[in-house]
């Protein structure tokens, strides 16, 4: 059973993450080696075509690897299939079922293992922590970008993941909007504690969301370590123009 | 956020118009002409007679059929088609060729084919008769296979469109929540094609309706049996063309009214 | 070579349709007076004088073979015309006919659908040309031993009639009234080609046809002769259309077909005389 009340229980013990693998993406090829401790979120940051979702992807068992591990505490789960990885991901533009109702979006993992009068039930304390009673029997496409952020992370997390990976959480935000939604992800972020890892291209993203930046570039990584550490000595011209233009 | 903007409408060119005007005419000029020519005074004597209301039985009774095994077939098959993009380019040619040969082929040919394969000297058919005293032509299951035969397809490529245009990215987010690949599907995936299920199924119906080149050569023409309306349609032309043109006006009006109501239940507002 | 097509159905008739349209505006726009030649007709017929024309024809489907060879033998002798012929149930050609299909010449296996074109004031004085018998067959080599018309009324064989409201199906309608036979049909075929082809796909066991079908049948039918048949005579009769664009070869078709020439070619084609 779920026990929504342990959702957040911080005295469990979370897993942390690590990963080492490699893969392609079309002709690029990408390998990056990280580990993730709980409640110490990792931003993969680096420029378009990095690599970075596919790397994401790949932690998820969303995409095939070419070598390497994935553990998940001492679970190892690279030969895993997606559903039994316990990752929960929130989607780039969020990729909410939109045949279902908010509520039914976020009863869907509970629904996978049991009818649906118990999954809706199971949902209802997560609809309550991120706000969306009020929308609970709206559809997908009636809900705002910062609604269906809510969603999607309510969603993911409703699963109780071991891990949470993010991808792009701010991109199909307005930009008005992205400072109050920034701050309110991050207090999700926290309060899940488990091992987060985020994908962007932008510093002020990883600022606030993560405590350790690692830098893809052409599928490499070219610098990891606190976006002080990057401002003090960045190991590469575009890490150097990123926080450059991120402080302009 | 809508995904995409509904483009400003242009005036169209007059060409364009003129073309439009006339293949709507091409279309529907016929279709009026029937209207037009039908022998409205006698029309409820003649569709009430009992060849007719047989007919209509049988057709409905076999186009439902033929849809229902349309559905449980042809969805996988949109799915293996949908599919089949990332497959190499000669066996993913080949799939669509094989889902789309019954849509272009003369129905009678079709016909002929499954005489080949089902009939009684055919290459699974001889068996059938041998093994189980089993002969399919001439009986109503006939009928159904001949319909199931044309109509599939009409399924198969709606579903598919579906599928293609539906974001394969709820798929993997169903697989991160805990989803096995049957419960994506049936959870995700299907519901999400469900309009281009419905429609698919519509057009099915309506073709497993009109089937008639396919039937009177695979499954003959007994009255009650295997001879349906459009066959029945065919017949009257030889004695009475007034019969004729009722028979084909109460297909066309069957076809037109399922069209209608169907869609406009099912096609909009389901992903709305 | 005459080109044969076998109309099915609203839309093969449609477009049926459509090809007479063509094949029959043709002569009308190279020739303004439709008419090649005022010369008599039947003098045209042996001389090739009939000039350029596209005929068309519609002939009952139990004339496939004969007028397929009627056809070249016309085309052969009269230079530069064309014959095409469509071949259909004698009461769905009739239905062209009076649906306005542009045909020259319309050859029915019975006389009520002829009649019906007669009434509409579409062709005048047709003319028998043959007629035909029944005659019972089955798919080479008998598999299910059948002997004689009352096997017809066995629910446990294959039985293929044609329907009723064709001019095969009447026959066989009487032919069994006649003999007290309750015939058992599995299918009321369309045509009497129809049938022939349920025969010689193996697909039933016995049917009625005619016996020049029997004969076009070839190597995969065998006949069965019934005595009584004789007793139920097809006439077939035919005639030029008052409407054809090109009434000179329409006339000569006709005549050559009902003249020597024609009636021995039916006669191979196991025709009887009129």
């Amino acid at each position: 059973m779920i026990g929504g009340v342990g959702m957040t229980d911080a005295a469990r013990t979370r897993p942390g993450l690590d990963v080492d693998v490699s893969l392609s993406y079309g002709p690029t090829r990408i390998a990056a080696a990280f580990a993730v401790r709980p409640g110490h979120p990792l931003a993969i940051i680096g420029p378009n075509g990095a690599g970075k979702s596919s790397l994401l992807a790949a932690v998820a068992g969303l995409v095939p690897l070419d070598a390497g591990t994935v553990s998940i505490g001492d679970r190892r789960v690279e030969a895993l299939p997606p559903e039994r990885r316990r990752i929960g991901v929130v989607f780039q533009d969020y990729v909410l079922f939109p045949h279902l109702t908010v509520r039914d979006n976020v009863a869907f993992a509970a629904r996978m293992r049991g009818p649906r009068a118990a999954a809706r039930a199971a949902a209802e304390p997560w609809l309550e922590r991120y706000d969306l009673i009020a929308l609970a029997d709206r559809l997908p496409s009636e809900l705002s970008g910062g609604q269906r952020q809510r969603a999607a992370l309510a969603r993911a997390l409703a699963a109780e993941p071991d891990v949470l990976l993010l991808d792009e959480p701010m991109s199909a935000l307005d930009v008005e909007i992205r400072g109050d939604m920034r701050a309110e992800l991050a207090t999700h972020v926290r309060e899940f504690g488990g091992a987060t890892v985020l994908v962007t291209h932008s510093p002020a993203d990883a600022a606030m969301l993560a405590d350790q930046v690692l830098v893809l570039e052409r599928g490499m990584v070219t610098q990891r370590g606190t976006l002080d550490e990057l401002r003090a000595a960045p190991a590469t011209p575009y890490v150097r123009r990123m926080l450059a233009a991120s402080e302009a | 956020m809508a995904r995409t903007a509904t483009p400003v409408t242009g005036r169209l060119a007059w060409p364009i118009v003129a073309g439009a005007v006339l293949a709507l005419a091409v279309l529907v000029l016929p279709l009026l002409a029937l209207v037009v020519r039908a022998p409205w005074a006698d029309l409820p004597a003649l569709l009430a007679s009992s060849a007719v209301l047989e007919a209509l039985a049988l057709s409905f009774g076999t186009a439902i059929l033929a849809t229902a095994i349309c559905l449980v077939l042809g969805i996988p098959l949109a799915a293996l088609v949908a599919r089949a993009e990332s497959w190499a380019t000669l066996p993913r040619r080949l799939l669509r060729a094989a889902v789309t040969v019954p849509l272009v082929l003369p129905p009678v040919v079709g016909g002929i084919a499954l005489l080949t394969l089902l009939g009684r000297r055919g290459v699974i058919g001889e068996w059938l008769d041998r093994v189980f005293g089993v002969t399919i032509p001439f009986t109503t299951g006939a009928v159904v296979i001949a319909q199931v035969f044309v109509a599939l397809p009409f399924l198969v490529f709606a579903v598919e469109g579906a599928l293609r245009s539906s974001d394969r990215r709820t798929e993997l987010a169903a697989a991160t929540l805990g989803a096995s690949r049957w419960q994506v599907f049936r959870h995700v995936t299907l519901p999400i094609v469900a309009p281009g299920v419905a429609a698919g199924g519509v057009l099915c119906f309506t073709r497993a309706l009109g089937e008639f080149g396919a039937t009177i050569t695979f499954a003959g023409s007994l009255p009650g049996t295997t001879r349906t309306l459009p066959i029945a349609s065919y017949l009257a032309m030889q004695t009475d063309p007034d019969e004729a043109v009722a028979l084909a006006l109460l297909l066309l009006a069957v076809s037109v009214v399922v069209l209608l109501t169907l869609r406009d239940r099912w096609l909009p507002g389901a992903t709305a | 070579m005459p080109r044969a097509s076998r109309p099915r159905g609203a839309a093969a008739l449609a477009a049926a349709a459509l090809a007479l349209t063509l094949t029959g505006c043709a002569p009308t726009a190279d020739q303004p007076g439709g008419s090649t030649s005022p010369s008599e007709p039947t003098g045209a017929a042996a001389t090739g004088e009939l000039g350029e024309a596209d005929l068309t024809v519609l002939a009952a489907a139990s004339l496939t073979e004969a007028f397929d060879a009627l056809a070249g033998q016309f085309e052969q002798a009269n230079p530069g015309v064309e014959v095409t012929v469509s071949y259909g149930g004698s009461g769905a050609l009739a239905t062209q006919v009076l649906e306005g299909a542009p045909a020259d010449v319309f050859a029915s296996a019975a006389e009520p659908p002829m009649q019906q074109v007669v009434d509409a004031g579409l062709v005048s004085a047709p003319e028998a040309f043959a007629t035909n018998t029944l005659e019972l067959v089955v798919p080479a080599g008998n598999p299910a031993g059948v002997t004689g018309l009352a096997n017809l009324a066995d629910p446990d064989l294959r039985i293929a009639l044609c329907d009723p409201s064709v001019p095969c199906g009447a026959a066989s309608v009487e032919l069994l009234a006649n003999e007290d036979v309750t015939g058992a049909p599995d299918t009321l075929e369309s045509d009497v080609k129809a049938v022939l082809a349920k025969v010689s796909l193996g697909e039933v066991d016995a049917a009625l046809v005619y016996r020049t079908d029997v004969l076009a049948g070839g190597d995969a039918v065998d006949g069965i002769e019934v005595p009584a048949a004789a007793g139920v005579v097809n006439r077939y009769p035919i005639a030029a259309l008052t409407e054809s664009p090109a009434p000179g070869a329409a006339a000569a078709f006709v005549a050559f077909v009902t003249g020597d020439a024609g009636r021995e070619t039916l006669a191979a084609y196991g025709f009887g005389a009129p």
